[in-house]
């Protein structure tokens, strides 16, 4: 019997692929990105000059937990890059900033005004827009993939 | 200086994600996701002169977005990104060849007027 990876995809698991790796890229930067301001609220503001001080707030328990998310994020970006556009992968994957201030407003109350509602509607609109076309549009053949 | 630097940010994040793009698509699509499958990715990756070249470009806008900031604030430097939308939808349509219809160029300029807006 010939061996077959784990995880090789069948016609239903490629359909699900992309929304699932989007979805990876959008929480794994999402939740990096708010355990890094975690980490780094109670401290001051970071000289740049001092990349001792980049080091201990690398050691701090928020960024150590934040930090693995963001490349858990960034592995998943450049796997959907394997076979996504780019011009379909960036946009949609900014879902992230209009769920960064909708979870702001629910879930720590901060105020969200009239103008920032409207850009949270822009982005949706326009992630809605893109994730309504074909991931994959350029042959994978143009760039003398290994198969 | 300024708007110049606003200019190198957009232009150098907006390349690294067409090289990166076109160096995933070079090593060919990922079917294995295997956990311990990944260092034998990576090390695929570190031999390709796109990636390669992509963290070059990463780096150059990451110290100009450091220079930005020391000189403005950050509400003035984050709206900078959202140019890069719209910027990597024309840089993958002429540079990656990828189709883009008229969803994609109206949704990519919506996603960027939206974060634009957002730092507002």
């Amino acid at each position: 019997m010939p061996k077959v990876p784990l995880l090789h995809p069948t016609r239903s698991s490629q359909n699900l692929r992309t929304p699932l790796f989007v979805a990876i890229v959008v929480c794994g930067n999402l939740a990096g990105n708010v355990l890094l301001r975690a980490g780094m609220g109670g401290s001051t503001a970071l000289p740049a000059l001092a990349p001792t001080a980049y080091l201990q707030a690398l050691l701090n328990p928020w960024v150590l937990l934040g930090v693995p998310l963001l490349i858990v994020g960034l592995a998943a970006q450049l796997a959907l890059f394997s076979w996504a556009d780019l011009s379909y992968v960036a946009p949609v994957t900014s879902i992230g900033y209009a769920l960064t201030a909708v979870a702001g407003r629910l879930f720590l109350h901060e105020p969200l005004s009239m103008t920032r509602w409207a850009a949270v509607f822009l982005i949706t609109a326009g992630v809605a827009l893109v994730s309504g076309t074909v991931p994959s549009t350029a042959g994978a053949e143009i760039y003398g993939a290994r198969r | 200086m300024k708007w110049a630097m606003v200019a190198v940010i957009a232009a150098s994040s907006a390349l690294a994600d067409v090289l990166q793009s076109a160096g995933m698509k070079e090593q060919g699509e990922i079917h294995d996701f295997r956990v311990w499958m990944a260092g034998g990715h990576l090390a695929r990756l570190m031999r390709s002169r796109n990636m390669l070249a992509s963290m070059g470009s990463l780096a150059v806008s990451f110290f100009v977005f450091l220079a930005l900031i020391s000189i403005s604030e950050l509400s003035f430097a984050v709206p900078a990104t959202a140019a890069t939308y719209v910027l990597e939808t024309i840089l993958a349509k002429y540079f990656l060849n990828e189709h883009v219809d008229w969803r994609r160029w109206a949704g990519a300029t919506l996603v960027a007027g939206g974060v634009a807006m957002l730092m507002l």
